[in-house]
């Protein structure tokens, strides 16, 4: 265990009086896809937070890759290697789809202000690259057609794509995706399964996934973790989470006993 | 490469701008008059795109920007009325300064976000106005005198490597992260970009040019004084990028001029001319909510090109 890529230990969060996640312990081994689930106000995008440094943890602490990034700047964490999306969809509207990539492919480019000023031949080659990689991105999610539309005109199902390819570009080990799904139709989140499982592979990526479709999470979940008013109630695959009696009684109510 | 033809047609089209109206002022076709409108002009423009690049681009409310326009005017002088340096010197140390001025500023206050970055920054503009109020050396209130220096040349040549600067800045990843920053600070900061340190760059390249539109500014008008640079001065500036349309460089570019000109006209008609000028602000408004050019470049509406580029 002491070589999984994250390890949470007793993580938690106060907002002033009121405690919204706490004693919070996971792990990651590299390669893993793993849900977090749990009822609305359950704590898992406040988790996420403290996971991409939005929040500073009050307490617990948070490994990565073997370094301590609790109360790291959120652009910091992304450069070690957590990426994430957003559960409200947070593109640069007015930015094409290729430049959302290429925001965060910025991190990996080396060119540097001066040589972008004064248009030296670090600047061109640097841009290029950015181009190419980006594009790349787009042709792996079906984007590239969009390329130069802006994210603001995108349909729905495809603004939550390019989410997943800024995500992407920005090289992560470790990749959060809260609520992928969320406003999807069967179709479209059936497709979203297949290309995150493609995605997973290609990149060899270590996904934590937030979802309320139930069929997703038990679909490609190995292990999934149930949060409920902040508190962590349970863990396993997903055989163990259908059978977990506090996890029925919390999170899926009278509609699993079947 | 595609990208540098483009380029070469715009550095032509602006040599010739530059030729044509030089060599009219050489001939005395352009009076004195207007040839201080075109140095007016281009001091404006010089304004509008440093603010552009602030405001437009990286999305930070700065409302303050008259106060780094006047340490430009004011440290520039300060080398040649006492130091005796030469003009161009004058210039870039007004600038350097001026950019100093702005990472001072904007260091502790581009923390703040929206309303209470623009109060901020409203007031250390004024905090720098009544420091030269209050500095004897520089001639408190009475102002201090300066020899014309500035000529048509100094004043394009300001403008053209504004543009140039500015458009290459923004067409970098460096000014696609300040506009990340604009469209969702969050957001960028999830995908690597330094938030802190890009508000910060383009707040001090913005005050960097308005260092410069400072130095030629103050020696252009035989004196410069304090009031000057009063916040009706940052609002003049503020002016000029929200109606040209805010994140559009040209836009900024084509305000400048045409409210120059504007208002070079109204100095005919002294008692009505506050009240016309506010009347074609409020009628662009009604019109062109989003001001003139939108967040669109010109060339978007000729197709032939990216980058913003009609000067003077």
């Amino acid at each position: 265990m002491s070589s999984a890529l994250l390890m949470v230990e007793n993580l938690g969060i106060q907002f002033g009086g009121l405690k919204a996640v706490q004693n919070v312990e996971l792990y990651m081994n590299q390669g893993e896809l793993i849900g977090l689930i749990g009822p609305n106000g359950a704590g898992k995008t406040t988790t996420f937070n403290m996971l991409t440094g939005v929040y500073t943890p009050t307490e617990g602490k948070i490994m990565f890759d073997g370094k301590s990034i609790g109360g790291l700047d959120p652009y910091k964490v992304t450069r070690q290697g957590i990426s994430r999306t957003f559960q409200n969809i947070r593109l640069f509207k007015e930015l094409t789809v290729l430049d959302n990539v290429k925001v965060a492919n910025h991190g990996l480019a080396k060119h540097n202000l001066i040589s972008s000023i004064f248009r030296l031949p670090s600047h061109f080659n640097g841009e290029e690259k950015m181009e190419k990689e980006s594009l790349a991105f787009l042709k792996i999610f079906g984007l590239d057609v969009y390329r130069d539309e802006l994210a603001k005109n995108l349909p729905y199902g495809m603004q939550r794509r390019l989410e997943i390819a800024r995500a992407l570009a920005a090289a992560p080990k470790l990749l959060l995706l809260d609520e992928p799904a969320a406003g999807m139709n069967a179709k479209e989140t059936h497709d979203l399964m297949e290309l995150i499982a493609f995605i997973r592979k290609e990149f060899d990526l270590t996904i934590l996934l937030i979802e309320h479709d139930m069929n997703l999470v038990m679909g490609i979940c190995e292990r999934i973790y149930v949060l409920d008013h902040g508190q962590l109630i349970a863990s396993g695959t997903p055989a163990e989470i259908r059978s977990n009696p506090k996890v029925i009684e919390a999170y899926l109510g009278e509609e699993v006993t079947e | 490469m595609k990208k540098s033809k483009i380029f070469w047609g715009y550095a032509v089209l602006a040599l010739v701008i530059y030729a044509v109206v030089q060599l009219l002022i050489s001939n005395g076709v352009i009076q004195n008059y207007y040839q201080n409108m075109f140095i007016a002009m281009c001091i404006n423009i010089i304004l509008a795109v440093s603010l552009h690049v602030i405001i437009g681009v990286t999305g930070q409310f700065s409302i303050g920007h008259a106060g780094f326009l006047a340490v430009g005017a004011y440290i520039s002088a300060i080398c040649t009325m006492k130091f005796g340096m030469p003009f161009i010197t004058a210039i870039l140390i007004g600038a350097i300064v001026a950019a100093l001025a702005g990472l001072l500023v904007g260091i502790p206050s581009l923390r703040l976000k929206g309303d209470y970055l623009a109060i901020a920054t409203l007031g250390f503009a004024e905090i720098i106005r009544i420091v030269f109020v209050n500095t004897d050396y520089v001639g408190g209130a009475a102002g201090l005198q300066v020899t014309h220096q500035s000529t048509w040349t100094y004043a394009f040549f300001g403008v053209f490597i504004t543009i140039l600067v500015i458009s290459n800045f923004t067409n970098s990843r460096h000014g696609r992260a300040c506009i990340s920053i604009r469209e969702d600070e969050i957001a960028a900061d999830a995908m690597g970009i330094n938030t802190t340190y890009y508000k910060v760059v383009a707040f001090a390249i913005g005050s960097f040019f308005a260092g410069v539109a400072g130095a030629i500014y103050a020696h252009n008008y035989y004196i410069i004084q304090p009031t000057a640079f009063g916040f009706l001065k940052s609002f003049d500036i503020l002016i000029f990028v929200v109606l040209g349309g805010l994140g559009s460089l040209s836009g900024s570019v084509i305000a400048a001029i045409l409210l120059t000109i504007v208002s070079t006209y109204l100095q005919e008609f002294p008692e009505t001319r506050m009240i016309i000028y506010s009347l074609i602000l409020i009628l662009v408004m009604l019109y062109r909510p989003t001001g003139l050019l939108g967040s669109k470049e010109i060339t978007a509406y000729f197709k032939f090109g990216k980058k913003g580029g009609t000067r003077v």
